[in-house]
């Protein structure tokens, strides 16, 4: 297994779920960490975002697990913030090595329905705060020589979707941005690729108005039915995979055995994508 | 410990450049290694020597150096009643087959408009009918045990058009199209498929006569020295090819257990090829 011991990696969205996954399998081999995430809610997302105290236990795990961590709260929309973590990190740590864009939001709405603000928000963090964060580390990597960025895209940016529209596109956007951002630093030692999850077990999925939208047409429904509703989705039958199973892919395009591997989306999809194209 | 400590791995063209390879990698992290390739010297319509029979003799010998068994069997992945005695005889042996990497293969040269017809035929025999020979035998006795990782090689000419290799294309796209396939009917029993498509790698199909005159259509008697910049613009990261262990990296993960989750998907260790593309 690669080893990222006196690597730095970036990770945002680190305050639970699939981001602090990935600081812990990187701080377990050895990584340092430079972490944010955001503290608050958004109108437009029918679950709760991460709090601080996430991002504190995200920095405890990873501290027991033997990485030096730099963790701050940052909104991935807020380019100074991004540019001063950037900036801080490098301080601390003397370099960065890795970048993991993995903050992200959901959302519910036929397209028809939509308001500009859950479109806004949509693009703005999953796509646009990709492009800050990735932007952010690029001159530092360039001129460095040396770099790995991973951007979290999704199954969905394989085909259309309905009732996430705007999710749909910012992760179809993500991939657009990693392949050209590739193509750009491929002169640099940089490589830069996504990861394309299926349903993974976390808050985002797991919240009320995501089981409703699953189960549209029942009052009350079990655990049981959520898995079984999921499960459709998957040709291999189970409802999700685990964070960690995101962190394998991650952590694999991180490492040198991936040094001839950029600009491409690896789906961690419980085989979703044979029935697509790419 | 390697990551295939006792599993059993059948690797077609295993008698040398990608498939040997392969077949060593797998023994140094733990393996038995089967493999099986039709070593004739010469193959009709194929421009250059394939593999000799002291070839896949030195491949076992690597092998058992590596302080596993290996197993090896000659046939012609053309001939399905071959393939079907030589995998019986290697499952016998082995009492089952874990990973099959299906890797036999050829190149060949010329336009459409004036291609023979057995160039056609040859190419889509070995390479896209050949794949199912292999694919064939193998995975009853992998869905028996529940447990299967396939990893068949296609190419970046797999996943777009390329002048002169219109065949190899075909037979490459169709093997995409027959794992897709094959992945989404196994997914519920433990077997995973998936491919991988690289750019120029570093073995006898790559340096060669006819295909330094592909690359250097200009030239009458090319060199390797006047086509190793033209293998490079194709590329995306400054390299003229990939060397076989990068392509050993790509195949190992998809068949380790980091990977259980990806089926039926295509990674591209392509020095970035993908990266203009889907
Ligand atoms: N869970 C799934 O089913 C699934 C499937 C495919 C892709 N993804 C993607 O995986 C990534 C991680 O999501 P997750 O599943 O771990 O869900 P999650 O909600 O648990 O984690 C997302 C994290 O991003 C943070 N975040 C949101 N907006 C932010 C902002 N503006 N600035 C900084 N941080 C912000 C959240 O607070 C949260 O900690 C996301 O990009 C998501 O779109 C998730
Ligand atoms: N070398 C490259 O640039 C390149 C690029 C992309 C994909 N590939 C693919 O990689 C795979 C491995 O090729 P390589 O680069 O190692 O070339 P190679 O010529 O060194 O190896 C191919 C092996 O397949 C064997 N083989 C050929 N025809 C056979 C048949 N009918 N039955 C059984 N065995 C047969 C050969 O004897 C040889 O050992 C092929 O599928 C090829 O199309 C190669």
């Amino acid at each position: 297994m690669a080893s990222f011991e006196g690597r730095t990696a970036l990770i945002t969205g680190a305050g639970r779920g699939q981001g602090r996954s990935h600081a812990l399998r990187f701080a377990e081999r050895g990584a340092d960490l430079i972490l944010c995430d955001i503290d608050s809610d958004l109108d437009t997302v029918p679950y709760g975002l991460s709090r601080r105290s996430d991002l504190d236990e995200t920095v405890e795990l990873a501290e027991a697990a033997g990485a030096r961590v730099m963790a701050r709260v940052a909104d991935v929309r807020d380019t100074a913030a991004l540019d001063g973590l950037v900036a801080d990190g490098i301080d601390s740590f003397g370099k960065i090595d890795i970048a993991v864009a993995n903050a992200g939001i959901a959302g519910i709405s036929t397209v028809a329905e939509m308001s500009d603000e859950a479109w806004g928000n949509m693009i703005d963090i999953n796509l646009s705060g990709v492009f800050k964060t990735l932007r952010a580390v690029t001159p530092h990597m360039a001129g460095r020589g040396y770099g790995r960025m991973i951007a979290t895209s999704s199954i969905v940016a394989r085909q259309g979707s309905p009732n996430i529209g705007h999710y749909v596109a910012a992760k179809w956007g993500v991939l657009g941005l990693v392949k050209s951002l590739a193509l750009e630093m491929a002169e640099n030692g940089v490589t830069v690729n996504a990861v394309c999850p299926t349903s993974v077990d976390t808050a985002m999925i797991q919240n009320e108005a995501f089981r409703d939208l699953f189960l549209p047409d029942r009052d009350e429904y079990t655990l049981e039915d959520v898995e079984r509703a999921y499960t459709e989705l998957n040709p291999i039958p189970i409802p999700w995979v685990q964070p960690e199973d995101i962190s394998d892919a991650v952590l694999f395009l991180a490492s040198d055995e991936a040094r001839f591997i950029t600009g491409e989306a690896v789906p961690v999809a419980l085989g979703w994508n044979a029935r697509t194209a790419a | 410990m390697g990551r295939f400590e006792g599993r059993k791995v059948l690797v077609t063209g295993g008698a040398r450049g990608q498939g040997r390879n392969h077949a060593l990698r797998f023994a140094r992290e733990g393996a038995d290694v089967a493999v099986i390739d039709s070593v004739a010297g010469e193959i009709e319509t194929v421009p250059y020597p394939i593999a000799e029979p002291e070839d896949l003799d030195r491949t076992v010998e690597l092998i058992e150096a590596e302080g596993r068994s290996a197993l090896a069997e000659v046939a012609d992945v053309r001939s399905a009643e071959q393939m079907d005695g030589a995998v019986a005889r290697i499952a016998e042996r082995f009492g089952r087959i874990d990973v099959l990497v299906v890797n036999a293969g050829i190149c060949t040269f010329g336009p459409i408009e004036s291609m023979d017809r057995d160039l056609w035929q040859t190419m889509i025999d070995v390479n896209l009918t050949g794949a199912f020979n292999s694919v064939r035998p193998v995975v009853p006795l992998m869905l028996e045990h529940g447990f299967g990782r396939i990893v068949a090689t296609s190419s970046m000419a797999g996943r777009a058009g390329w002048e002169n290799i219109g065949h190899y294309a075909a037979s490459k796209w169709g093997l995409i199209g027959m794992v897709k396939s094959l992945a989404l009917e196994v997914a519920d029993r433990g077997v995973t498929a998936n491919v991988i498509c690289p750019s120029s790698v570093n073995t006898p199909m790559m340096h060669n006569d006819s295909s330094y005159r592909l690359f250097r259509p200009d030239l009458e008697n090319p060199t390797m020295e006047d086509a190793l910049p033209a293998f490079q613009s194709v590329n995306v990261l400054p390299v003229p090819y990939a060397e076989t262990d990068d392509i050993s990296d790509a195949v190992l993960f998809l068949a380790s257990e980091e990977a259980r989750y990806i089926t039926g998907a295509t990674l591209s260790p392509s020095t970035g090829v993908n990266a203009r593309n889907v």
